[in-house]
């Protein structure tokens, strides 16, 4: 469903051919060209704005910032914003990791089966299932926040972070489903169909035909669910009631949500939860991007 | 037993997930919806039934009301927003940009930052103090100071309207690269076509790539009007509390069930919230599974 979005997108544009180039070339060529960097450039600096105040912000002396100065850069470069913050971020930060490994990591494996299930052994009636999987991707979450609250302080798991794991693993499965469905069609149905012939049953062929070669799907939906795990604001915000147990997007909100806090330790805050997704997109853009273009099902 | 021989293992391996999904996602906006037809309040479920009535309150409720016609607008403007710059951003990426790798990285890296982190972020950029600070003060700047404004903090009903810029800020990187993704779809055998029958650049992608990025359109609409009526984390980092001229029907919800217990009201906006997004998710899967199947 996905797979040639994701490939046109990381692909280049076709080469051209020098001696067969039937492009017309426009006296206004140059100027174009002109043009199209300098909006470039331009959209260049809308996105990077924030950030550069962001960080900038964060590493100036606390007595040298305020709203008006924040596109000068710092005269003095000091952490003093982060170690003020630190403290109240520190547990948050630890929550989140905690968090959001397990439930990447167990939502993907769950993901991985119905995947495989879904597009190699589809079962009578797959086709009929699939749709409703999906649709849990889209639904408000809104729509499910009372009864969950409920049946997790029924349960005895409201508080902590079991079941806030628990939530996040069940509400990535239709994205993991959808990851794994299309990169197991990918594969030959050959291949599974001689694994069949030489006698292997589905678990068998699902375990030592399509496991082995999975780790691309794998990359791919644990880096989308522990990013999405990560910024989760709602499901954090009504399934834990213990300040100790905050993830660290609800202690970001509440410490640096008002407009009482100084304006470079809400900067520093922001930019200390924001991080570790940062590092993931900068080191692995590649697979996130594939997550984000599965996640609009057509690309 | 035959048939259960092949298709029982499968089975098995997805009943759990099934399972899970059948209960938290439909049972629960089920029993939600049955909430929504009862009293209850005080963070509890009660088990009677007043029919529609809750419904019927809130299409009374002048806060209500005031927080549709605000999505509706935070909507029109985010939506064709985000669309235009992500379909502008991809026209200029799609050929032969240096860097282009660097570019399309920096357009995108907003998807992967907290939504509450953009709203700190952009609830100082958006500042509409004197003197002048944040955006505004880079408008004086920059000698653009007209473009100066009061943004989220103005007195205009519009006021909601300015939330579409961070946004805007955080999803139209996402929405290029879909239109990026079909512009590169469009086989270069039909470009090359055109071009062989003198059309220029600019006819070629009139003529040949526009046709064939409706369903992209189609796409990226349906994906940014159902995150637009979901938007909560943004507006709540951005929106001083109790500000109602920024309210919306998923703040709404949020205040009135958690902190004020009102469960019965809380789930009536959440079933209407559901319907709503359920009107444009449920026809773009179909038509997403049933062009799969057509392959």
């Amino acid at each position: 469903m996905t797979t040639t979005a994701e490939k046109t997108v990381v692909a280049k544009p076709p080469k051209k051919r020098k001696e067969r180039d039937f492009r017309i070339q426009s006296k206004y060529a140059p100027y174009a060209r002109f043009g199209k960097y300098a909006a470039l450039l331009l959209f260049l600096v809308f996105f990077l704005m924030p950030i550069y105040a962001l960080i900038v912000t964060s590493l100036k002396d606390p007595s040298e910032v305020s709203v008006q100065r924040v596109w000068e850069l710092p005269s003095t470069w000091s952490f003093a914003s982060f170690e003020a913050v630190w403290p109240k971020l520190q547990d948050g930060l630890f929550n989140s990791v905690m968090l959001a490994v397990p439930a990447s990591i167990i939502s993907a494996l769950l993901g991985a089966a119905n995947g495989f299930v879904l597009s190699k052994w589809r079962f009578p009636g797959a086709d009929f299932v699939f749709p409703l999987i999906l649709f849990g991707m889209f639904i408000p979450y809104q729509s499910v926040l009372i009864p969950m609250t409920e049946t997790m302080s029924f349960l005895g798991l409201k508080g902590g972070l079991d079941g806030l794991i628990l939530v996040h693993i069940i509400y990535g499965l239709p994205l993991t489903t959808l990851i794994f469905r299309s990169y197991f069609s990918g594969i030959s149905d050959e291949i599974i169909e001689a694994a069949e012939v030489d006698g292997a049953g589905m678990l068998r062929t699902f375990f030592h035909v399509a496991l082995p070669v999975a780790p691309p799907a794998f990359a791919v939906a644990i880096i989308w669910q522990f990013t999405s795990a990560w910024n989760d604001f709602l499901f954090g915000a009504v399934l834990t009631t213990n300040k100790s147990y905050w993830p660290v997007t609800i202690a970001l909100n509440n410490i640096a949500g008002g407009q009482s806090i100084p304006f470079n330790e809400a900067m520093a805050s922001a930019l200390i939860a924001c991080l570790p997704t940062l590092l993931v997109y900068v080191l692995l853009g590649r697979f996130f991007m594939r997550g984000l273009m599965a996640g609009a099902l057509k690309g | 037993m035959r048939r259960f021989r092949r298709w029982g293992p499968a089975l098995l391996l997805v009943t759990p997930s099934l399972l899970l999904i059948g209960v938290f996602v439909y049972g629960f906006a089920g029993w939600n919806a049955k909430v929504s037809t009862s009293t209850s309040r005080g963070y509890q479920i009660t088990d009677d039934s007043v029919g529609l009535d809750n419904y019927q309150n809130l299409l009374k409720d002048e806060r209500f009301n005031m927080d549709v016609r605000n999505v509706l607008i935070f909507t029109a403007v985010f939506v064709l927003g985000a669309l235009v710059t992500g379909l502008v951003l991809a026209m200029l990426l799609d050929r032969g940009v240096r860097f282009e790798s660097f570019f399309r990285s920096s357009f995108i890296f907003p998807m992967a930052l907290s939504l509450i982190a953009v709203g700190i972020i952009w609830r100082w950029l958006l500042q509409n103090g004197e003197p002048a600070g944040g955006l505004n003060k880079l408008f004086d700047d920059v000698g653009l100071g007209f473009l100066a404004g009061d943004w989220y903090n103005s007195d205009s009903s519009w006021a909601i309207a300015s939330i579409a810029l961070p946004a805007g800020w955080a999803l139209s990187g996402y929405i290029m690269a879909l239109f990026l993704a079909g512009i590169r779809g469009v086989p270069e055998e039909l470009r090359e076509a055109a071009r062989v029958d003198g059309a220029n650049e600019p006819r070629v992608f009139w003529h040949v790539v526009r046709p064939m990025l409706w369903p992209v359109v189609m796409s990226a609409l349906v994906i940014l009007a159902h995150i637009s009526l979901k938007t909560f984390d943004l507006l709540l980092a951005i929106v001083p509390k109790g500000d109602l001229a920024l309210d919306t029907p998923a703040m709404y919800m949020w205040f009135t069930t958690f902190d004020g217990g009102f469960y019965g009201r809380g789930a009536t906006i959440a079933t209407l919230l559901l319907a709503g997004i359920a009107v444009v998710i449920v026809p773009y899967i179909w038509y997403s599974v049933r062009s799969e199947r057509r392959k």
